[in-house]
């Protein structure tokens, strides 16, 4: 048990890269999910077929797949993700601006896949509004964006919410790939480290590990649950 | 009828599954021919000699020891070396199953017992010798570093120390342990990958400025793109290569050791080197002398 | 799966039944002639604009880089063996084959996992409905402290299941993998068998979460089954495999379907273990042919296929039970 405590800073510190992973990913899915979301439901066919494309092949690739494509893959075409060097940011994600691009590769990855579930999750709170809303809407004479924006969006944000969050709670578990490749001091590459490389004892480390990725999922996951609860009764 | 027609598919999934878990392929490999001998009982060689299997960890990824084939069966010299020694246990060299051992499992896999032994460009040092131990050395390299071609700003691991050369290798090795040494910031210099093959493509693309391992694996890449890469500098650190046996089995070590003597005098050595690293080092390496220490 | 996972997957395989998302249909009118004009012509703009950004982003690089080159493709298109590299002169011949028997080990751990889920993640549904109708019962034929005890125990299972259920779920599957493969042969399990390391640690994923499929599936049925079922005499037991499983699988099987999806592609971590799946294989086949991003095209092309195979397998269910089947 003592490796713990002795090297308490080594899982903290990879408790706290992998939650920048997470966030800098999460926003990036955002972005992504929203964009593909508003393809899949525009009236302009081609770019209903770009939304439905990019969500069938991200929901059916595997992420490990996707990972390789951007960490190794990218770089030999040039692209190092140069455009998520956002001097900034520099005291929130030290490891956003060095010129190792992996952190920012491991996060576009991350995004490109979970995005196409947080379209998913979008879609499902749209679905979500009664039809009635928008026949109304159309009745009163408004138009596409009009009806969206009114009438849908603000009542299908909230039946969004928890689709939303159990995605970004399953991305939070997916980071976990990040220490496979090349990113140095993450959560899962100091577990590779400590069991492997320094033979330290697999109980206590087991227990360490799994205590920083369980603080990250399960109070999530309970307040998800506690509003889709609250959702179903009111 | 649901029943019947749910069991009928349940039992042809059942048959399917069991072929597929049950068909492998199976090639003769190549190797020294098998001797007959016998073993002291009890023994861990009477012990394979009797299962007349071996299961022998090595590299699968580094040109002239340890590199896989598009069928997956590693060639090379440290495969040479693991053959010799299966052959002198009497077990020919199909019955071999060859597990790739990454540079950090390679201790993992000898204490559970997943490999009776480790030929994979493993360094001796007394860090790993806690958890398991080592017979040889059978040959002496060096940590070195490789820059792309036309790079002539680093010359040696002390380029690293004003922290804007990026260096880059393999988690668990000794070489990644040693750079850190001349690293002034960790976090933005250096890249650890579970093979060295995935440092060449962000060496050849700029992402790190040098691949830093022992100077046969890096002569390797070198081989295999001369234009690419080169060698600079000089060893830094004097690695010896043993073959990794588990802890405390002294008879397996000793007879591993015997075997090493062996091959050095009458040649199978130096056949084995010219065979497969001698392609891109024609030097037959001077046999070093095994060193037989008694385990704590 | 919480409940919230279960009301997606089941809202979007409604939506795609009917073809396209139903709010399309009901966000805009029928176009008229003067909407349709606006579409065309908003049409072709995108169409121009993605073409376009794909060139600039996606051909451009690649054709910059060589990357359409008949070296990297070679090995996989020429059967004439013309375009290997030095070392491996029957590379067209040897990496189909290699590939398949990637595929193969793939779809062996795949389709273990998979029964393994689907029966243990049954029965742990079944187990935690039933600890949840022994919740309240109250043992008062029995004397009192054998009554408390076993209320005890019976709160006590329940709590220990929900903790494991919890903790295996909000692990991420790599590190149950990385911990099964590395902590059972420490107790003594052969340490050569990766595969069933592997499946080992999909199944402890994947049945929790089925499991919580089917269980919110039954306590979705109407009350009145349950009662039904009591009025008949049948026993908690009896009521949950004959009357309340049968039903609930039936509502889930798309969700189940979904991740079964997830499990075929959570396959893919076999390579932290070494497991010589699709992934791995083709990882060692790119140490010899030099070519990665052609090899993970191949790679996540086949992936895509049986995965999207399997999703309309979900969906040709879904219409089939709507229309009363099965």
């Amino acid at each position: 048990m003592d490796v713990l405590i002795e090297r308490f800073h080594l899982f903290f510190d990879g408790f706290l890269l992998t939650l920048q992973v997470c966030v800098v990913a999460g926003v990036l899915a955002l972005a992504f999910g929203i964009v593909a979301a508003v393809c899949r439901i525009s009236p302009i066919p081609p770019l209903r077929w770009l939304g439905t494309a990019y969500v069938t092949v991200f929901r059916n690739v595997p992420l490990t797949v996707v990972l390789f494509f951007t960490v190794f893959g990218l770089p030999i075409i040039g692209n190092r993700a140069e455009f998520l060097k956002i001097h900034g940011l520099d005291r929130l994600f030290p490891r956003l601006t060095i010129d190792l691009p992996y952190f920012r590769l491991v996060c576009l990855g991350l995004a490109i896949y979970t995005g196409a579930f947080v379209c998913e999750a979008l879609r499902s709170g749209v679905n979500a509004v009664a039809s009635g809303q928008s026949e109304a809407a159309r009745a009163l004479g408004l138009t596409f964006i009009q009806n969206l924006r009114y009438v849908v969006l603000p009542q299908a944000w909230k039946a969004a919410i928890v689709p939303l969050g159990t995605v970004l709670v399953a991305m939070a578990k997916n980071s976990a790939l990040a220490g496979f490749f090349g990113l140095v001091g993450d959560l899962s590459a100091t577990m590779q480290t400590l069991v492997s490389q320094e033979g330290e004892p697999l109980i206590p480390v087991m227990i360490g590990i799994s205590f920083w990725y369980l603080l990250m999922t399960i109070p999530a996951s309970l307040v998800l649950d506690t509003v889709e609860r609250r959702r179903k009764l009111a | 009828m649901r029943l019947t027609r749910a069991a009928a598919v349940g039992t042809v999934l059942a048959l399917g599954l069991g072929m597929l878990a049950a068909c492998g392929n199976d090639e003769p490999e190549s190797g020294p021919p098998a001797a007959s001998v016998t073993f002291p009982a009890g023994t861990t060689m009477a012990k394979l000699h009797d299962a007349q299997k071996i299961t022998i960890g090595t590299k699968f990824d580094q040109p002239g020891f340890g590199l896989a084939d598009l069928n997956g069966k590693p060639q090379g010299f440290d495969v040479e070396i693991g053959k010799i020694i299966a052959s002198e246990l009497g077990i020919p060299a199909d019955n071999i199953d060859w597990v790739e051992t990454p540079s950090a499992v390679r201790e993992e896999y000898l204490e559970t017992g997943r490999v009776d032994m480790v030929v994979a460009t493993y360094t001796i040092n007394d860090a790993r010798k806690q958890r398991i131990d080592f017979a040889g050395p059978y040959y002496v390299a060096g940590q070195q570093i490789m820059t792309r071609a036309d790079d002539n700003s680093i010359n040696g691991p002390d380029d690293f120390r004003n922290g804007d050369k990026k260096v880059c290798s393999v988690t668990g090795s000794t070489p990644a342990a040693n750079i850190v040494n001349y690293l002034k910031d960790q976090a933005t210099q250096l890249v650890l990958f579970d093979t060295y093959d995935k440092c060449l493509d962000p060496l050849r693309n700029g992402d790190v400025d040098a691949v830093t391992t022992d100077n046969v694996i890096l002569l390797g890449y070198v081989s295999q793109s001369p234009q690419d890469f080169k060698l600079v500098g000089s060893k830094f650190t004097v690695e010896p290569y043993g073959i990794g046996v588990k802890k405390g089995d002294d008879a397996f070590r000793s007879f591993v050791n015997d075997v090493l003597e062996k091959i050095f005098a009458d040649g199978r050595y130096a056949k084995a080197w010219t065979d497969t690293a001698g392609k891109f080092d024609p030097t037959v390496p001077e046999a070093p002398k095994v060193d037989r220490y008694t385990s704590s | 799966m919480s409940r919230a996972e279960v009301d997606v997957e089941l809202s979007l395989h409604t939506s795609r039944r009917r073809g396209r998302a139903p709010s399309a249909s009901v966000l805009y009118d029928a176009p008229g002639p003067r909407a349709r004009r606006t579409i065309w012509i908003g049409s072709a703009l995108a169409a121009a604009v993605v073409l376009f950004l794909g060139w600039r982003f996606v051909y451009r690089p690649l054709e910059a880089t060589g990357q359409f080159s008949l070296d990297l493709w070679g090995p996989f298109v020429d059967s004439s063996n013309n375009h290997c590299p030095g070392a491996v002169p029957h590379c067209f011949d040897q990496i189909w084959p290699r590939l398949g028997q990637g595929l193969l080990a793939t779809l062996r751990a795949a389709g273990l996992a998979i029964l393994a889920s689907l029966v243990f993640g049954l029965a742990l549904a079944g187990l935690r409905i039933q600890l949840k109708h022994l919740m309240t019962r109250r043992y008062r034929h029995l004397p009192a402290p054998l009554a408390w005890s076993a209320r005890g125990l019976t709160v006590g299972l329940n709590g220990l299941t929900r903790v494991c259920v919890e903790v295996l779920r909000g692990m991420p599957v790599v590190i149950t993998i990385f911990f099964v493969a590395r902590g059972l042969p420490e107790l003594g399990l052969p340490p050569q068998a990766t595969m069933w390391y592997l499946v080992i640690g999909l199944t402890l994923y994947n049945a929790i979460v089925i499991a919580e499929v089917v269980r919110s599936g039954m306590e979705g049925l109407p009350k009145g089954q349950r009662e039904a079922a009591s009025s008949l005499g049948l026993s908690s037991t009896q009521t949950i495999t004959l009357v309340l499983l049968p039903q609930a699988v039936r509502i889930m099987l798309p969700a189940i379907i979904s991740q079964l999806v997830v499990v075929l592609k959570d396959t893919s971590l076999g390579f932290i273990i070494s497991y010589n799946e699709l992934l791995n294989i083709g990882k060692l086949a790119i140490q010899l042919l030099h070519n990665p991003l052609q090899m993970y095209f191949v790679i996540g092309l086949t992936y895509l296929a049986f995965n999207y195979a399997l999703s309309r397998l979900a969906d040709w269910t879904q219409r089939r039970l709507a229309r009363g089947g099965v």
